[in-house]
């Protein structure tokens, strides 16, 4: 906070004095009482865990929510792969200068944006069974059926709106010189879009793109409520079962774990994509 | 055609005066956990400028928690854990079975959450908000509050307002989770209706363009309010 000393000034064998005892302020009592609220409270959650630990509940149920956390990680991994695919269709229809292309992108991201997933999970699970005739009829029946396929249907039609958001902004954000200077170099556009505009893109699109990755591992948890045992559904069906409520615990630990070691992860393959833009010796944000 | 109309109409045979009603509880939770939200998340943000260490780290604990639980799982949590801890506390003196308010748990819920998310938005903004103007505010010889109250919060709504929006826009959307503990508001009446109409296709789509027809109208407020926070920034 206060202006750091000349780096070159500090070479000379200057004594400082010590700091100042930092005093016990309003603000520092305050600090240290949240504090203590909070290992108070990791302390009190632990010893209910501990306490309460019943080894049949645990050896019954945590294996399942084991299984139920894979079935998270495929929920966010199909989606988000299959969507970034549709995103960036749906992000290049909204660029295309075709006004019809443009009106439909932007009206099917308007719709999937502004409305809940719970929704629109509900409308593909539920109305496809409506028209199931119909779908049996086009021998797709098989599909609409799983709960599972219907979920994944949802969340990528979900997500492919989200991201092509995403992909519209980063490729707007390159600049138009970049076009240009590839239309002077003969390249054509279907490569200047792919070799030179995308790349760049990407790199806008990073963050975002991490940000829309933990959304979706804590919306997945949504395909609890159409019965699919994710982690959320394993948990679910485990307190309902032995209404303890310990296994909401577990599972908020197994989320914090893991969407913590997501943005973790994220941050490093940023730092790495972007190590090109660093210049010598500043450090990685 | 006549018959969705029918469905969809007010009075004995149609559902839509259940639609409405359930509009009005999503409208009034997502209402009611503004202030809440707001004023944590400032509070919140306001620990995490402070040169204060172990207040930074407990905000950072909180934002963490609540930025990284789902939704749904925050709700149960607080749904549940509240049912029991006031059924320990309540068991001391009674043996009353006490069951929790799904709105208030709700609203506290979607409220943690919100408040996380707005720490955020206002870190941000107080980033952007120059360290002359603290100084300048000192000064004139302003004290912390007066400070805070007359120089820096004017500028505060005004590189918040635009990410508070889009919180709110999410908030709006997130009251549907709710309906998971059974409170009746758009989703939840649209899915009673469903179970009894077995129009699923009609009646969730019509709930979809509630929630488009809200966040439109919150993005023509929103659009209002950012004029009227930004009258006096020259142009």
């Amino acid at each position: 906070m206060n202006g750091a000393a000349n780096p070159a000034a500090d070479t000379t064998d200057i004594r400082r004095p010590p700091p100042p005892a930092r005093r016990w302020t309003g603000l520092r009592i305050a600090g240290w009482i949240l504090m203590s609220l909070w290992i108070l409270a990791s302390l009190g959650t632990a010893w209910m865990l501990w306490s309460g630990f019943d080894g049949e509940v645990f050896g019954r149920y945590f294996p399942r929510m084991l299984a139920g956390l894979w079935i998270t990680v495929k929920l966010v991994v199909i989606p988000i792969t299959l969507g970034a695919v549709l995103g960036l269709l749906l992000a290049w229809a909204r660029l295309s200068g075709n006004r019809l292309l443009d009106a439909a992108a932007f009206s099917y991201m308007y719709f999937f944006r502004g409305t809940p997933m719970l929704a629109q999970v509900f409308l593909v699970y539920y109305g496809s069974g409506q028209l199931r005739p119909l779908l049996e009829d086009w021998g797709l029946w098989w599909f609409f059926r799983e709960a599972w396929y219907c979920v994944l249907l949802a969340f990528t039609l979900n997500t492919a709106a989200y991201q092509a958001e995403i992909y519209r902004v980063a490729i707007a954000a390159v600049p138009r010189g970049q076009w240009e200077g590839a239309m002077a170099l003969g390249l054509s556009r279907r490569v200047t879009f792919l070799k030179v505009i995308l790349p760049q893109a990407m790199i806008t699109a990073l963050r975002p793109l991490g940000n829309e990755i933990i959304l979706m591992i804590k919306g997945s948890a949504i395909a609890s409520v159409v019965t699919i045992f994710d982690l959320m559904g394993a948990t679910r069906l485990a307190f309902s079962r032995t209404f303890s409520f310990d296994v909401y615990l577990w599972a908020a630990m197994l989320y914090l774990a893991i969407v913590e070691a997501m943005r973790r992860l994220w941050e490093r393959i940023e730092a790495r994509l972007t190590r090109h833009l660093r210049r010598e010796g500043e450090e990685s944000a | 055609m006549w018959d969705a109309l029918q469905l969809l109409s007010f009075g004995d045979g149609g559902w839509g005066d259940e639609l409405l009603a359930g509009l009005k509880v999503t409208v009034t939770l997502a209402l009611a956990t503004l202030p809440f939200g707001l004023a944590m998340g400032l509070l919140v943000a306001l620990g995490q400028i402070s040169g204060e260490p172990a207040l930074r780290r407990a905000a950072r604990i909180y934002t963490t928690i609540f930025r990284g639980l789902p939704e749904l799982l925050t709700i149960f949590i607080v749904y549940y854990g509240g049912q029991m801890l006031l059924q320990k506390v309540a068991g001391l003196f009674t043996d009353t079975y006490i069951e929790v308010n799904s709105f208030l748990a709700g609203m506290l819920a979607l409220g943690l959450v919100f408040s996380a998310y707005a720490s955020e938005v206002f870190l941000s903004a107080f980033r952007g908000i120059p360290a002359g103007q603290w100084e300048g505010a000192a000064a004139l010889g302003f004290n912390r509050w007066q400070t805070f109250r007359l120089v820096i919060l004017p500028q505060l709504i005004r590189l918040s307002i635009g990410g508070l929006g889009n919180l709110w826009l999410i908030l709006t959307k997130e009251t549907s989770l709710v309906s998971v503990i059974a409170l009746d508001e758009l989703l939840r009446q649209t899915s009673v209706a469903v179970g009894v109409t077995k129009q699923p296709i009609l009646f969730y789509s019509v709930a979809c363009l509630i929630y488009l027809v809200l966040s439109l109208v919150s993005s023509r407020g929103l659009v209002a309010i950012e004029r009227r926070v930004n009258r006096g920034e020259a142009r």
